[in-house]
């Protein structure tokens, strides 16, 4: 049995300001998780994908992130990794945490 | 200090120049990623969890402090203030953009320094004793041959896609080895053969990482005159034989145990034989010139009286310069380790402050001469004993002064998640929890001499494997797990520490590593017996107990 597909973020990092980026509903680019589509359909997620890594003056190894909708149905991460990708390193206050 | 000539300087205009043009290139499409990464990587550029990441070569450690003020406006014009020293004697910037860092090399070039061959399948940046040219106990600098293999190593057409990275690391003081050479994939000691001449024992197949091995020794005696020969043949062997098909794989240290060091050894002296004749004394020339630019300083001869008051009158002066000092060749000189491990901080960071300080100190008292340490330290090698009460009071004028050399809280560790792409658990928070329980604690001068070494991931930057104590982040089942080693040495006694056993989560390692140093300080002869003679003397099982209390609970 193959595994159930569980819901993804379509994210990469910026070409030029090298920063986490992530995928919007309308196909655009977001440096704000909370703004990423929640992909549920494993089809459309495959195919939104392609579409990423097709941007090459934008994004830089674009891929599919586990995420879960949080209480007010945005996407949140699952993993740690992601949690630090979308606020920034724990010994400074750098990165999106200081941009938000 | 090796001063760049003519050729050297219009080798890394002609080298910036071409690498401004590929991030141009990539930048108005015309490189794809795939095309752009090896040549980013050629130049040190990676691309991290939060931004690109930017690895400056700091060749053997050795900078003047022109470079270390580079260093600085780096960190301020293009980065976010600081830098982090890394284990191989590199500087990090975390933070660059990729239009920027064109303009970052060049003005690296202005004072000779570049980032090349610290990424990629090649030779990388070439590792030395951070003491070198100013121990007491080494028998030559082996910092000339450091700058040696490094010019012949750069650029080396043989060796720019070789089938993994390549390590080499030098010291000149094998008794009492300060560069972990025994770790490196090709180390090198200067050494006298029988007959009193100086010369190089070659050591192969060392390495960490996911498969950690000890190096052998290859050749115990090869002369100055063969040395660049004898090298270029072994990693030429090593570049045909080397596995490609799997890069876990493919490092020599695989290579040597899968051959065995017979093999290697006579493949090695085969391929010798072929290429000895194509070096013609060049080698030796430039050998003997680059000797030229490493003349000791013109010491200073003036009383010490100045350090015998401070160090009568001062507690805090003398407890920096019991823990911080290492005895100079020139007896009224020494050796001074800037602790970049204060309390609870990232162990390695400087602030841009805080380099031009040290750069200022090294002018001003240093003969202008600074080190990089692979424990992430800076050092100034050459400083008369007069001026240590006055270097102090600088360093304390910048929060330089914490005195924890060889100390618990003097860690090695890799950026860790915290930045790396590569990582599977942090690295820098446990650091900074260890240090500042300790503080807390104010044990760590009676625990004496102990080094405790994290890296985020397998790959081991952070020397996990040859701590006295080593943690090891992991991924397991999606939380950050840590396995702890004991037993490791990273010196001429080089050994693989060994696993105590189950793994602990992130909020329990402070209190194992805790009471792993509890458990030392009960069973510990005396004072003197450190940590590591105590861990010898016992073993593991009788520190087990005290690792995993509530598993003795239960039995």
């Amino acid at each position: 049995m193959p595994r159930a597909f569980t819901p993804k973020v379509i994210t990469a990092n910026h070409l030029l300001e090298g920063d986490v980026i992530y995928m919007t509903d309308a196909g655009a680019w977001t440096r704000n998780l909370a703004e990423a589509a929640l992909l549920t359909d494993e089809a459309d997620a495959d195919l939104r994908l392609i579409e990423a890594q097709q941007q090459k003056d934008v994004t830089v190894g674009a891929y599919l992130a586990d995420a879960k909708a949080g209480d007010d149905g945005r996407p949140e991460p699952t993993h740690f990794r992601e949690e630090f990708r979308r606020t920034g390193p724990s010994n400074y206050f750098h990165g999106k945490q200081a941009e938000a | 200090m090796y001063q760049y000539n003519d050729f050297d300087k219009a080798f890394l205009a002609e080298r910036n120049k071409q690498f401004r043009a590929q991030v141009e290139r990539r930048i108005d499409g015309s490189l794809t990623e795939e095309e752009f990464r090896p040549l980013r990587l050629m130049n040190g550029l990676y691309l991290q969890l939060h931004a690109y990441m930017l690895r400056v070569a700091i060749p053997y450690g050795t900078l003047n402090g022109a470079q270390m003020d580079t260093l600085a406006l780096l960190a301020e014009k293009w980065d976010k203030g600081y830098g982090h020293f890394t284990t191989r004697q590199n500087i990090q910037y975390n933070w660059p953009k990729l239009k920027d860092v064109p303009d970052m090399l060049d003005a690296l070039g202005e004072v000779s320094m570049h980032a090349i061959q610290t990424s990629g399948n090649t030779i990388r940046n070439v590792t030395a004793d951070h003491f070198a040219g100013s121990a007491a106990d080494e028998i030559a600098d082996p910092r000339p041959v450091a700058e040696l293999i490094r010019q012949w190593s750069t650029d080396h057409p043989e060796f720019q896609a070789l089938p993994r990275k390549f390590k080499i690391a030098v010291s000149g003081a094998r008794e009492n080895d300060r560069a972990v050479v025994k770790a490196h994939d090709i180390g090198v000691y200067l050494v006298n053969n029988d007959a009193g001449e100086l010369g190089y024992q070659i050591i192969v197949g060392g390495g960490l990482g996911r498969t950690p091995m000890i190096g052998k020794v290859l050749k115990d005696w090869v002369s100055q005159d063969d040395l660049l020969s004898y090298l270029e043949a072994t990693v030429s062997v090593w570049n045909l034989l080397g596995r490609r098909d799997n890069k876990y794989k493919a490092r020599i240290k695989i290579t040597v145990h899968e051959h065995g060091i017979e093999e290697i050894r006579e493949r090695v002296e085969e391929r010798y034989k072929a290429i000895r004749p194509t070096f013609q004394g060049f080698d030796v020339e430039l050998f003997n010139e680059i000797k030229t630019h490493f003349a000791a300083p013109a010491y200073r001869n003036v009383p010490t009286d100045a350090y015998d008051a401070a160090y009568g009158d001062d507690a805090m002066f003398r407890s920096w310069a019991d823990t911080n000092l290492t005895a100079h060749k020139q007896a009224d000189y020494a050796i001074v380790t800037i602790s970049l491990k204060k309390h609870g901080e990232t162990p390695g960071d400087a602030t841009a402050a805080q380099m031009r300080a040290m750069a200022d100190i090294a002018r001003k008292y240093g003969h202008d001469e600074l080190r990089i340490s692979h424990e992430q330290n800076v050092i100034l090698p050459n400083v008369h004993k007069a001026d240590l009460p006055a270097v102090y009071e600088e360093l304390k004028a910048h929060d330089l002064q914490t005195a924890n050399i060889g100390l618990i809280s003097d860690i090695i560790a890799c950026p860790g998640m915290d930045y790396c792409a590569l990582a599977t658990a942090r690295s820098i928070p446990v650091a900074q929890g260890i240090s500042s329980r300790f503080e807390e604690l104010k044990l760590e001068h009676d625990i004496g001499h102990l080094q405790i070494k994290i890296s985020g991931c397998i790959n081991a930057c952070g020397h996990h494997h040859v701590g006295h104590i080593g943690i090891l982040g992991l991924d397991r089942a999606g939380v950050e797990n840590y396995q702890i080693t004991l037993g490791g040495d990273a010196t001429n006694t080089a050994e693989v520490g060994g696993r105590v056993g189950p793994g602990f989560a992130y909020d329990e390692i402070v209190p194992a590593v805790e009471r792993i140093v509890m458990a030392y300080l009960e069973l510990r002869e005396g004072p003197e017996e450190t940590f590591l003679e105590t861990y010898r003397r016992l073993g593991l099982a009788v520190f087990k107990p005290y690792i995993y209390p509530e598993a003795q609970a239960a039995a």
